[in-house]
């Protein structure tokens, strides 16, 4: 590591470089300009702002945060510093898009683009004025890192918390529209786009005071946690979920509904995918078969089109569910001595099978080729059909409250410790008497029931399925919000889906960039919380294993004096 | 009768004729050890004996009864029990759930106590450490976990493979002196070794493994006098 005081300037220009460099892409690709008119605070901050902006900020903070305890005042330049580098980097990007057409190669280097890197100002002002904000974020950084942890996480959170209002506005207004003389006084808040500035003000004035004097107060006792007897508290608020999950609908209407079936459909495919790759550890990239399996299955029994006597949804729901176990077990059986790469590649190449067979010419009197199968039925209870996004978020909740519960029954059964075994390691597990076919085949198998479940309620949901809906980016999807979750949490699942699939819905501009931002998310999540965002308890502490293994090793040495002496 | 009996076995990987007609004897009570260099076919016996590899010919035999026909997680259920080379414990699971997974075989709960009761004792280290994730644990309490989580089989034969691999000199001597005190409790153990002083230090007898062969076989204590074993392994002139 270098010193700060051989070169106290490297490490801050580095940090600037890459920052600006990050900024220049995020601008070349688009998003900026994309996201111009998405205000945070109506006619003052744009989400475009956000975007180029924080990658400084960000870069600068973290920066700060490795370097070893500086001075008030080299935290402070070096903080400007690099908010001066990455600002340049920027105005280059400006003055040379000026001057050379980069257009040929760079659509988006536009002058679009330019005006909003330099504020709307011509071009040497504004070119300042970028260079001055910049080191302003740089400095803000500093003014982090040097504030008291209490009053910094205030102003964090403050931020945070005005920049997912700004940005959920619409969600919010249609929401609280329902509301009577509510609604008026939410409606004060927020512009056409965005916050009013005196609202984000006050907004951001309650958030961080409320956080700061939460702060304040004493460190509630935590219990420990043998106690069986759990306080009324938990229980209520587990009820208080459960009587918000189910008020959701009516709240939110049928725009946000759709989405929230969306996110509840990859709940249920993540849970299932979770307990093949992350409790069994067989990584399973076909994932989308089984989902087309059973979205298929649905079809070809409900629809008038290909049946002369069709079913309904609830008779076609155990031959579907039945036809993804046994494609589980068939999937199963050839991969059960493969393992790591070659599993994923056959799994792959299982996956794509599928679809290419829905989609073929040849089955087409069976699947409908690549015309797919219409008119599936709908479920039904008694003679009232669900039929609207809002009614099937019912069926959704209700698949993933079942299979949720199974899941977790299953982490702490005898199969799930049997999974984890053969996930550490498949040799000593078949020594310790583990039959590893048929647990394996289990994996498997439940994997593709709950996808399958999953497939049968999209295909109820569209009265259709299409081959083309089966792509292996449905896989990567579900695998990527397990990743982002947490690899084996139940809990992950839930906040992973709520991330990759909900917010790219919520923020449409995001839906063009979204692989981007899935790349992007999936490398900074290995790097900095590889556990994901809601872990698996079991998972954190290996993870954190560098912590513990200094201590294994303080205990090995130890050990070897302790048993010295003893000699 | 023997305990074990290996008759005659002749294991391949692939074209590889890594065990050429292998022959060996371990009587109830007995430890016995099985010695050699590297790639001798130390391990592929004892995965051949755990039935993990099949022999293309030859038979393994427990108590007269022919394990040829039993599948590697079978064998369990016969009494041979496994410590593996590189201790390969359950590095995600506790020291605890690791001990439980020793016991898959077992029908009865408390019989599962009992012997987790027995290896606590044995080892007081892993009750310290029972729910502590098992890939922080040292090397030497790896060794011990491994070796505890064999021992919750309540296995007749317990086969060891290198157990003093990558350890520490003192912790060496911990193990041997657990596996003598092992045996005393009535467990057979097949060893098997590179460490040749130490291991004919607490076998009864042993065999000595060249190239898929046994050339030699004999008492611990004659062995160890033996000038071709002196010379070859024990690294005296």
């Amino acid at each position: 590591m270098d010193s700060p005081s051989s070169s106290p300037w490297k490490q801050p220009l580095q940090a600037g470089v890459i920052a600006g460099a990050v900024s220049v892409l995020l601008s070349l690709v688009g998003m900026v300009a994309t996201f111009k008119d998405r205000f945070i605070i109506s006619g003052v901050f744009s989400m475009g702002q956000v975007i180029f902006l924080a990658p400084i900020l960000l870069m600068a903070y973290s920066l700060l945060r490795r370097t070893a305890p500086q001075s008030r005042q080299q935290v402070i330049l070096s903080g400007l510093f690099t908010g001066l580098v990455g600002g340049v980097v920027l105005a280059a990007l400006v003055v040379i898009g000026k001057n050379v057409d980069l257009q040929a190669m760079f659509v988006n280097s536009s002058p679009i683009l330019h005006n909003i890197l330099t504020f709307n100002q011509p071009l040497v002002p504004g070119l300042l004025i970028l260079i001055a904000i910049c080191m302003v974020m740089g400095v803000l950084a500093s003014g982090i890192v040097l504030l008291p942890q209490r009053v910094a996480t205030a102003i964090i959170q403050g931020v945070s918390w005005i920049l997912l209002i700004g940005l959920m506005r619409d969600l919010i207004i249609t929401v609280t529209s329902r509301w009577g003389p509510l609604a008026g006084l939410v409606r004060l808040f927020f512009a056409n786009s965005g916050l009013k500035p005196l609202g984000a003000i006050l907004l951001f004035a309650l958030i961080a005071g409320l956080n700061y004097w939460r702060s304040g107060r004493p460190a509630p006792v935590v219990k420990p946690a043998q106690t069986k007897e759990r306080p009324l508290i938990y229980y209520a608020k587990w009820i208080g979920l459960g009587v918000l999950l189910l008020l959701l609908p009516p709240i939110l209407g049928i725009f946000f509904s759709d989405i929230l079936d969306t996110v509840f459909m990859y709940i249920l495919m993540g849970i299932g995918l979770n307990i093949v790759v992350g409790f069994a550890g067989l990584l399973d990239l076909g994932y989308v078969a089984f989902f087309a399996i059973g979205a298929y299955t649905m079809g070809v029994l409900t629809s008038p089109e290909l049946n002369a006597d069709p079913m309904t949804y609830w008779q076609a729901l155990p031959f579907a569910m039945i036809a993804c176990v046994v494609s589980g077990m068939i999937l199963g059986l050839p991969v059960l001595k493969m393992r790591g790469d070659y599993l994923a590649i056959v799994t792959l190449g299982f996956g794509e099978i599928v679809r290419l067979l829905a989609l073929s010419d040849w089955l087409r009197p069976w699947f409908g080729g690549s015309q797919g199968i219409q008119l599936i039925a709908q479920p039904t209870i008694g003679n009232f059909v669900l039929n609207t996004q809002q009614e099937l978020y019912y069926l959704f909740l209700l698949g993933v409250g079942i299979v949720a519960f199974i899941a977790w029954r299953l982490r702490d059964s005898r199969m799930g410790r049997t999974w984890m075994a053969l996930r550490e390691d498949e040799d000593v597990a078949i020594a310790m008497g583990i039959n590893h076919v048929a647990t394996k085949l289990m994996a498997f198998a439940t994997g593709a029931l709950f996808s399958g479940i999953a497939g049968t309620i999209f295909a109820a949901k569209l009265q259709s399925v299409y081959p083309h809906s089966m792509n292996f980016l449905v896989s990567i999807n579900v695998l990527s919000l397990i990743i982002i979750g947490g690899m084996g949490s139940i809990p992950g699942v839930f906040v992973g889906s709520l991330v990759l699939m909900g917010s790219p819905e919520l923020l449409r501009e995001f839906a063009e960039y979204r692989y981007l931002v899935y790349g992007a998310l999936l490398v900074v999540m290995m790097l900095t919380r590889p556990e994901g965002l809601w872990p698996d308890a079991r998972r954190r502490l290996e993870l954190h294993e560098e912590e513990l293994e200094k201590e294994a090793q303080e205990l090995a040495d130890a050990e070897s004096a302790a048993t010295e002496t003893t000699k | 009768m023997p305990l074990l009996e290996v008759e005659h076995i002749h294991t391949y990987y692939g074209h590889i004729h890594a065990l050429k007609g292998v022959s060996l004897t371990v009587e109830k009570g007995e430890i016995v050890t099985l010695i050699g260099g590297n790639g001798a076919g130390k391990t592929t016996t004892l995965r051949t004996i755990s039935g993990m590899l099949k022999p293309r010919e030859g038979r393994v035999k427990l108590n007269d009864e022919d394990l040829g026909k039993f599948k590697a997680n079978e064998i369990v259920y016969k009494g041979i029990a496994m410590v593996p080379e590189g201790r390969g414990v359950f590095a995600r699971l506790t020291v605890k759930e690791n001990l439980e997974m020793g016991a898959f075989s077992l029908k009865s709960r408390e019989q599962l106590n009992r012997n987790m009761e027995r290896i606590f004792s044995l080892f007081p280290r892993l009750r310290d450490r029972r729910s502590q994730i098992a890939g922080t644990l040292s090397g030497g309490e790896q060794q011990m976990l491994a070796t505890g989580r064999a021992l919750m089989a309540s296995p007749n034969i317990l086969l060891m493979d290198e157990p003093s691999m990558g350890l520490a000199p003192v912790l060496v001597e911990l193990i041997f002196d657990t596996i003598q005190q092992i045996n005393k409790e009535g467990v057979t153990i097949l060893l098997v070794e590179q460490n040749a002083l130490m291991a004919l230090g607490i076998a009864h007898r042993g065999y000595v493994m060249q190239t898929g062969e046994i050339v030699l076989n004999d008492s611990a204590e004659k062995l160890r006098t033996n000038s071709m074993i002196q010379k070859a392994y024990l690294g005296m002139e």
